[in-house]
Formats: structure tokens, C-alpha cells, sequence
């Protein structure tokens, strides 16, 4: 049975990756689980400078989910490549390294300075985190911002390059489609949600920030519909992310049009949860008949009548 | 793999205060590597729900048998309690630093509020082993709710004085400490903030080493969240990790804040 897949110019043994800020560096998950298994590690978001992150307090569960508001706490571009990537680069599963900032001329610096190291196969562009004042968010809903990373990033690489979307806007096909025109080789969804809780004691809000991002099973049918959106939208590969928690789970993004996906939350749950994964898509795959996983992707079944396109036109229409 | 992720046999539940329960688990080697302080991070439920594990200390070892104490708080806590021998519960761990329990002191002062006695029964075998003197101030809402089991030369203090003193767990402590002469103290404590703060003030005020085992919300309990920051003075680097840089902290490094809950 074939499991891999190429993106771009990276080669990915099998489809499942670990996301961003779910898996630190690699190192901490190791003792727990084996890295190696896994189609792809993506890194923590890392900035031009260190950054102590958001006041305490920073999470909250919540049902089938949790919110968080990190703010990007990073080690920051020196000690990532000092400290980080020497053991990242050892292992033997595709190293993709998320990058964050908060002006254009800081992605642009921080891909620079990554080009000249060895073991990096992708980028993943975070344009859309929801828990930092400046850049964040603002990026990754504003479509002409996308479209200007996108474009000037892909000017300075021959690696992959996956823009990572927001579900926090109207027309996240629209976003796709900007990343696919400006030459991204993929793009990968969904970040979490902007969300909140509230501590009825204090009668205060609960994270530090007010609101924070929700991520978790709770968001995997938001996440499900946004993939199936895009898919209808883009002819690029898209991975899939949000609430995946199960092989189960990750069956579904394949068919809703994901080509591999991220497990993020899960991860917290079960240090394990990926390689279970992997394991419970290849039990099924054989069980199935399925001899290459790609068959999956897009295979999703709609009964005649209900135009795909129509379908998806009608759901942006409801959300404008 | 030198760390375990694995679902244990839970060997015995047992009620042992006012809604407070001990729960052991089978594993020689969690058994051999657990230190005091320590935590583990353990799975209530198979279901979505709740989705995070809960840190809990390690109460005592035992044989190839660990325990934990728990306190009923909200979902997790009901559904441990739940348990029954035989059932299984997946536990990652072990989980942050050690107590400093072989620092040059003389004599060990526990200072514990409520469910925060946790940690103290294995600490105190451990010190006992070491033939270090301990002293314990417990205190709780009601007599009721008091732990004694494993505890040495205790001290109770409760909120509503149906045993001990009647007040706070520091007043306690000040009292005896100020009618015994003792050598070369150094306190462990561990509780709600409020009770954690009151101690960092007075062991600064008497200038006695002190150590903090404290709390935080945890998503992974390993590092990778960066969902447990805690306030230092320690040079540039603002937050440290409660999960892998502590759960122990010297008192003197650590800055309550007024958003730190009880
Ligand atoms: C290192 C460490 C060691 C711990 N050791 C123990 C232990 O030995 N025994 C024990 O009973 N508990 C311990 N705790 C706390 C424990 O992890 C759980 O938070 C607690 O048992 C509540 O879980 P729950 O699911 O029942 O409550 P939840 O449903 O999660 O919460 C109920 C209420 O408690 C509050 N709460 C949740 N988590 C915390 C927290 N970490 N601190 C303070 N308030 C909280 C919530 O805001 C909520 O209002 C420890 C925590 C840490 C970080
Ligand atoms: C604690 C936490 C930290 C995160 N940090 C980052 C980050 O640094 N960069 C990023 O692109 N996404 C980050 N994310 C978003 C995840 O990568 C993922 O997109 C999101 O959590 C949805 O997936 P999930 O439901 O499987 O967790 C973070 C998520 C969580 C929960
Ligand atoms: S609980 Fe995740 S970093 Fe501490």
C-alpha cells in the first residue's frame, strides 16, 4: 500500500503531520511516542526575536476543546537554529518549519536566514494567529496581505511553501485562491477559532486576553466544512487540520478534499495520538481494498442533484 | 522509551476525608524512577470530554504501586472517584522536578492547604528515610477534611476551628515557630496561591529557604503547550513552565499575581 506523497519539492512518507504548536520541537514529544513514524513534524511558530508569550492565564478547556492564548511564546529565529533544528534535523520524518512576524520584510528575513540551513523540506506561513496585537490575525484576513507574503516568500524559495488560513473570515476560498495565483505549493487549514470563557465567580474573562483560540474536536465540523470549500475552490493540495483526534477523523478531511493533515490538539491528550493515527488509516485502507491513500482524497460521494459548486456557493452565501 | 504513556490497572480506590480519595495504580517502573514533587498526567476519561488530562502529584509509592489523592473539584475529579478496581486509566509521567529535598537543611517544615497535602506523604518517607527531622502544618476548611495518613508531627490548623488552631495554616506555623527552637528549617509548601503567597511573605520575612510546589491550567504537562507560564525574577526570561521547570520553585524566584485563582 502506498501512504506517501510528494508536496512540492518535499517528500512526505505518509500523510500525517503534527501542527504547529502542538508538538513543540520534536524533542519534548520523543520520550513518549515515535517521532519518527510520522509523515511530518511542524515546528512552533518562531519570530525574528524571542517572545515571551501572553500573561497567564494562557488555556481553558472547554467542551470537546480548549482555548488557548499562547501568543506565540518562541524561542525566536537564533536559538531555533542554534538549539532546535540540530535535533530536528537527525530525524527521519519531513522537518517544516511554521514562521510568524509581523511585518512582510520579517517573513521575507526569517525565510532568508532559514535558506542557508539544511533539513528544513517546507515553510508553513502562519498569517493567521488570533492571539497577538500586532501582524497576527490582521494578515490572514486581509486577502491583498496574503496574496503580498505569498508572492514575495515564493520569490525566495525553491522549497515547499504552504500559507496556513484562518477560518476567521468570510471567504476563505478566496484566501486559497490568492495562494495558489502567488504560487504557494499548498495551503493548510484551519487555524483555531476565535473564542471565549468567561469565569462566573470572578465574573471575569478567563484567559489573560480576553478571547483566545479554540481548537479541538469541538471545531473539526467547522474545520471539515472550510476544507470541503476550498477543495471546490483550488487545484492545490490542501492539509487539513482542526479537532482531529482519530483515524476516523482523519479519514473524513481525505475525503472532503484534504491530501494529508495535521493533528494539533490531540497531541496534548496523547503524546501518541499521531502515530495511532497512522496506524488505524493503514488498517483501514487494507481492510478497504485501498491500495494507494490517494484514492481517498476528494472521494467524497454527493448525491446527484446536489452540485458540489452549487453547494459550496450556497454555504459562502449564507456565511456573507 | 525511558518515560511511560500507558493505561494502568487501577488497584485500589479509597475514600479517605471529606470528599477526598486516594487511588492507586500498578506500575513497577513509574514506581521506580517517581520523586517527590513530581506529577503525573492522567486521562479521565476515554470520551471527548473533559478532552485534557489532569496533573496530579504523587502521593506515595509503594511496592510497584502508585498514588495520587484527589480532592472532588468539577469533572475530572467525579469521574476518577468513579474508578473501580480493575478499570483502566492512561497516565503519562513522570512529570517535572523534584523537591529539594536533599538541600543542606536540618529540619523539614511541610506546609500544606486542603487537597495541596498531595505531594507530602512520599516526601516525608523519603525525608524520614534520610532521618531529617519533619515538622507538618496542615491546614483545612473542617476537621473533616483533613489528611493525615503518611503525615508526621502534624500541626492542623482549620477555617472554621473544629480542631487545631483556629485561622490560617501560617499563623500556625508562626506560633510554633516562634515558641521551638529548630534547626536550620527549610519549608515545602504546597495549596491554593493565596496560601502559597502568605507562606513566600513570611519565609521572607524570617528569612527561611523555601520551596513552592505550585499549580497551573496544563494542556500536555511536557513542555510543548507553553499553556503554563509562571512569573519569575530571573533575569530576561520573564515565564518559566510549571510543567518542566517546576512544578517546584525556590520561593524566592516566584511573582503572584492578583489573576493567579485560588
Ligand atoms: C502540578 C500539579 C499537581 C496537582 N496535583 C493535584 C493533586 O495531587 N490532587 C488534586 O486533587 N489536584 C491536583 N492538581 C489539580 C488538578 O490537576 C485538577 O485541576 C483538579 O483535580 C480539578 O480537576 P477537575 O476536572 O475535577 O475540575 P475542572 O472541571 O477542571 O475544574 C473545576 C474548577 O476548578 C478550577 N480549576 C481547574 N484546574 C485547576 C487548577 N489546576 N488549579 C486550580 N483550580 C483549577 C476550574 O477553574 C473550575 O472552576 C494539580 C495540579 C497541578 C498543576
Ligand atoms: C496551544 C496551541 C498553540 C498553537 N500554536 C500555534 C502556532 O504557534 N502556530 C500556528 O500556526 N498554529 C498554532 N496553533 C494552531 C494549531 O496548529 C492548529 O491549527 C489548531 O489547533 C487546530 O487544530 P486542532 O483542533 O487539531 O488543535 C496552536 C494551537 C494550540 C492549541
Ligand atoms: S502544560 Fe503544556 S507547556 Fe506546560
Amino acid at each position: 500500500m502506498n501512504t506517501s506523497y510528494s508536496l512540492g519539492s518535499m517528500h512526505l512518507k505518509n500523510r500525517v503531520l503534527v501542527a504547529s504548536g502542538t508538538f513543540g520541537y520534536g524533542n519534548e514529544a520523543a520520550p513518549y511516542t515515535d517521532v519518527n513514524a510520522l509523515g511530518g513534524i511542524v515546528t512552533k511558530s518562531v519570530s525574528w526575536l524571542p517572545r515571551q508569550g501572553n500573561a497567564p492565564t494562557r488555556i481553558a478547556e472547554t467542551p470537546a476543546g480548549m482555548l488557548n492564548s499562547i501568543g506565540l511564546a518562541n524561542v525566536g529565529i537564533d536559538a531555533f537554529i542554534a538549539d532546535k533544528l540540530p535535533f530536528l534535523r537527525k530525524l527521519d520524518t519531513s522537518i517544516i518549519v511554521n514562521i510568524a512576524a509581523s511585518s512582510t520584510d520579517e517573513y521575507i528575513d526569517i525565510l532568508e536566514r532559514l535558506e542557508d540551513e539544511d533539513g528544513i523540506e517546507a515553510y508553513e506561513i502562519n498569517v493567521s494567529c488570533p492571539n497577538v496585537k500586532e501582524g497576527g490575525l490582521n494578515f490572514g484576513t486581509r486577502c491583498d496581505m496574503t496574496e503580498t507574503i505569498t508572492r514575495e516568500l515564493r520569490k525566495r524559495t525553491k522549497r515547499t511553501l504552504i500559507i496556513k488560513l484562518t477560518p476567521n473570515v468570510t471567504h476563505i476560498a478566496d484566501f486559497a485562491k490568492a495562494c495558489e495565483a502567488e504560487g504557494a505549493d499548498a495551503v493548510s487549514l484551519i487555524n483555531t477559532l476565535v473564542g471565549m470563557a468567561v469565569n462566573i465567580r470572578t465574573r471575569r474573562p478567563v484567559l489573560s486576553t480576553i478571547t483566545g483560540g479554540l481548537s479541538g474536536p469541538a471545531i473539526k465540523p467547522v474545520a471539515l466544512a472550510k476544507v470541503f470549500q476550498v477543495y471546490s475552490a483550488v487545484k492545490i493540495p490542501i492539509i487539513g487540520i482542526g479537532g482531529i483526534t482519530t483515524w476516523q477523523d482523519a479519514i473524513e478531511f481525505l475525503l472532503v478534499g484534504a491530501s494529508a493533515i495535521q493533528v494539533g490538539t490531540a497531541s496534548f491528550r496523547d503524546p501518541d495520538a499521531a502515530v495511532k493515527i497512522i496506524h488505524g488509516m493503514e488498517t483501514f485502507c487494507r481492510e478497504q481494498g485501498v491500495e494507494d491513500i490517494q484514492e481517498l482524497v476528494g472521494g467524497l460521494q454527493i448525491d446527484a442533484g446536489v452540485a458540489a459548486p452549487g453547494f459550496v456557493k450556497a454555504m459562502e452565501k449564507e456565511q456573507a | 522509551m525511558s518515560l511511560i504513556n500507558a493505561d494502568l490497572e487501577v488497584t485500589s480506590i479509597a475514600q479517605v476525608a471529606e470528599e477526598t480519595y486516594a487511588l492507586r495504580f500498578h506500575s513497577p517502573e513509574l514506581a521506580a524512577r517517581l520523586k517527590p514533587g513530581q506529577f503525573m498526567n492522567i486521562l479521565t476519561s476515554e470520551a471527548v470530554e473533559p478532552l485534557l488530562r489532569r496533573p496530579y502529584s504523587i502521593s506515595r509509592v509503594e511496592g510497584e504501586e502508585c498514588e495520587i489523592l484527589f480532592s472532588l473539584l468539577g469533572k475530572g475529579t467525579h469521574i476518577l472517584a468513579q474508578k473501580r478496581v480493575g478499570d483502566h486509566i492512561g497516565v503519562v509521567g513522570p512529570l517535572g522536578n523534584t523537591f529539594g529535598y536533599e538541600k543542606d537543611f536540618g529540619t523539614a517544615i511541610i506546609v500544606a492547604g486542603g487537597i495541596g497535602v498531595a505531594p507530602f506523604p512520599y516526601l516525608t518517607a523519603e525525608l524520614q528515610r534520610r532521618e531529617i527531622p519533619v515538622i507538618t502544618f496542615l491546614g483545612a476548611r473542617t476537621t473533616a477534611r483533613v489528611v493525615r495518613d503518611g503525615l508526621t508531627n502534624l500541626e492542623v490548623a482549620t477555617d472554621d476551628g473544629s480542631e487545631g488552631h483556629h485561622g490560617t495554616v501560617i499563623a500556625c506555623l508562626d506560633e510554633y515557630l516562634s515558641a521551638h527552637e529548630i534547626d536550620r528549617p527549610m519549608i515545602f509548601a504546597c495549596g491554593p496561591n493565596p496560601m502559597l503567597k502568605a507562606t513566600q511573605e513570611y519565609a521572607r520575612e524570617k528569612q527561611l529557604p523555601c520551596e513552592l510546589s505550585l499549580e497551573s491550567e496544563m494542556a500536555c504537562g511536557i513542555g510543548i503547550c507553553q499553556g503554563c507560564p509562571i512569573e519569575k525574577h530571573e533575569g530576561e526570561r520573564k515565564y518559566s513552565l510549571v510543567c518542566t521547570d517546576g512544578p517546584c520553585f525556590d520561593s524566592n524566584d516566584i511573582i503572584f499575581h492578583e489573576h493567579h485563582h485560588a
